[in-house]
């Protein structure tokens, strides 16, 4: 049962194959199982999940179920969920029991999915590696030397490890497109704007991005469907029409133009990485689409902008985590300033402290102008070079990182060798563009995902050409050696 | 750029953090680092571009001035980690 895609359990449980409550306690029971080698999960809301499935099984029997009924998904541990822990990774809100749901996890309830619970992540969103989580690092289900990525890496690994079929995660660097790469597993990071940051832990406001990890792309299809739209309550949100994204999955690549930015395929690039990704996007001319090499002059400041912009951001909002109304609070606060610093420094890890003081440096008094203006402007430059690219182009493809999954230990000691990690995904974060990644050939027996890079609001494009390749290759379907 | 030991103690003051003495060297190699790593941004010419802070360049929407939320005080302070009468206490800050 926990082999099929989110599509077929929901199909199945239209046509009455299983009932939402077996299927539900069948992967709850996984994660008891098997979740002890992964920790891909911080919280499993075994109870609250099963009351929602014989609910959805009610509505059924009464004939008023739709597609999602009973089908039962996740959520990265960053949207808030109404009585439920949402502690973002962190100790901070370690006992943050959210007084009510994002924007997100309503849609989903409203459409009667079944959330299993809440998984593991960086701490407050800030990394690539899953290792700074206050409930201890991710174990990425392709190999327990490896890291699953980040910041989502809890959503990646538990789809991976067939734990859920489809799991909501955010994207403020690269944190679906990465995780989703070193798992083996489809995510796209949406348009900024496209779905709401309401009830959704703000890391980078202007770059934060929810959207879904899956398997394959008609899953994520479907949970785009469901998180996507307007939402007045997060005053970034587009007023836009949301199209079906299953809508135009099954056209033909015939005539598409791909663009393949030559700053990107450059001669730093890995050659086996490269050759990978080449492989992988030769299977896009066989079906009929056309290469042409494009240039985006200004990818080197793309690391440099994002270090301005998101500490910045993030230093603004974790402002509010001061152990007054809610959150942790140290013992014995002496005054208000005691309270405030050592609730801050008890509640945070090492990275989340470092980019808070990153940005806090950056917009103090004096330095505006030089560091986040000047981020912002470059910022424009990075935008510019796609919307040129984007002329010539339909769509832009890359790979997701420098490399397959790297080792426990082996970048987090050094920020600045993690930061580089994020080279080939920030870029689309800054420009606000969506982005996805989909499992596209194998390293040393660990998953490489391919980058699609879509013009704004071209998610349906995207999810188009990932459905096709699905169709031609079966990298997606891989399951990790040894996996129960 | 190379910050001090006086500026990495500055700006945790900033950023409302008390961190230890041991951590400060490691704080103020990693910053430091950081802080070279975006110094490359300086060398760009930016003259006349207009900073970009949202993708789309959308502009804060307005509503209507009229109560949208419901009181909600008690479940709001049900997480607090200290209340009494409807108030959020803190140590003492007026004498």
């Amino acid at each position: 049962m926990h082999n099929k895609t989110l599509a077929q359990i929901s199909q199945d449980l239209q046509a009455g194959e299983y009932s939402s409550v077996e299927v539900t306690q069948h992967f709850l029971d996984r994660i008891k199982n098997l979740d002890g080698q992964y920790n891909s999960f911080i919280t499993v809301t075994d109870e609250l999940a099963l009351t929602q499935a014989k609910a959805a099984d009610e509505l059924r029997a009464a004939g008023n179920a739709n597609e999602w009924t009973g089908v039962p998904m996740a959520h990265k541990d960053i949207f808030c969920t109404d009585g439920v822990r949402t502690s973002c990774g962190s100790k901070m809100l370690d006992k943050f029991i959210a007084p009510y749901d994002s924007t997100v996890a309503d849609n989903f309830n409203k459409v009667g999915a079944v959330s299993l619970g809440k998984t593991n992540m960086d701490e407050f969103a800030m990394g690539s590696s899953s290792e700074s989580s206050f409930y201890g690092a991710v174990k990425n289900p392709w190999s327990e030397e490896h890291v699953p990525g980040g910041s989502s890496g809890g959503s990646a690994a538990a789809v991976a490890a067939r734990l859920a079929p489809g799991i909501t995660a955010t994207d403020t660097g690269g944190s679906i497109r990465q995780p989703a790469s070193f798992c083996g597993v489809t995510g796209i990071k949406p348009t900024y704007g496209r779905v709401s940051r309401f009830g959704m832990i703000s890391y980078a406001s202007s770059l934060d991005q929810g959207g879904p990890i899956a398997r394959t792309a008609e899953d994520a299809a479907m949970m785009l469907n469901v998180m996507a739209g307007f939402d007045k309550k997060d005053s970034t949100s587009i007023e836009r029409d949301v199209p079906d994204y299953r809508a135009d999955l099954n056209k033909s690549m015939k005539g598409m133009t791909i663009g393949l930015p030559k700053e990107y395929f450059s001669k730093d690039l890995d050659p086996v990485m490269a050759q990978t990704i080449q492989d992988a996007i030769k299977e896009y001319e066989k079906m009929g689409a056309t290469l042409k090499e494009i240039s985006l002059p200004n990818t080197n400041l793309c690391v440099p902008a994002y270090y301005v912009i998101a500490p910045s951001e993030c230093s603004a909002n974790l402002s509010r985590m001061d152990g007054v109304r809610f959150g942790h609070r140290c013992e014995d606060p002496k005054d208000i300033e005691d309270l405030f610093k050592r609730s801050r420094s008890e509640g945070f890890g090492d990275e989340v402290q470092r980019r808070i003081m990153l940005g806090s440096y950056a917009l103090s008094a004096g330095f505006y102008d030089a560091y986040y203006k000047k981020a912002q402007q470059v910022r424009r430059l990075i935008k510019n070079d796609f919307v040129a690219a984007f002329n010539d182009v339909d769509v832009i493809m890359s790979p997701v990182a420098p490399s397959p999954a790297f080792k426990f230990g082996e970048k987090s000691k050094d920020p600045v060798s993690m930061y580089l990690e994020d080279i080939y995904t920030l870029s689309t974060n800054l420009a606000g563009l969506p982005g996805m990644s989909i499992p596209a050939g194998m390293i040393n027996d660990l998953p490489v995902g391919l980058q699609l890079i879509g013009n704004y609001f071209d998610e349906s494009r995207l999810l188009n050409c990932a459905h096709q390749f699905q169709n031609a290759t079966d990298w997606h379907t891989k399951t990790p050696t040894g996996l129960k | 750029m190379s910050l001090d030991t006086n500026q990495v103690l500055a700006i945790a003051d900033l950023a409302r953090l008390q961190i230890d003495e041991k951590s400060i060297t490691d704080f103020q190699t990693n910053l430091s680092n950081v802080l070279d790593l975006v110094d490359q941004l300086q060398a760009v010419d930016t003259n006349g571009v207009e900073p970009m802070a949202h993708p789309m360049d959308a502009v804060q929407r307005l509503r209507a001035d009229v109560v949208t939320e419901v009181n909600q005080r008690e479940k709001f302070q049900k997480i607090a980690p200290s209340t009494a009468d409807g108030h959020y206490l803190v140590p003492k800050v007026v004498e």
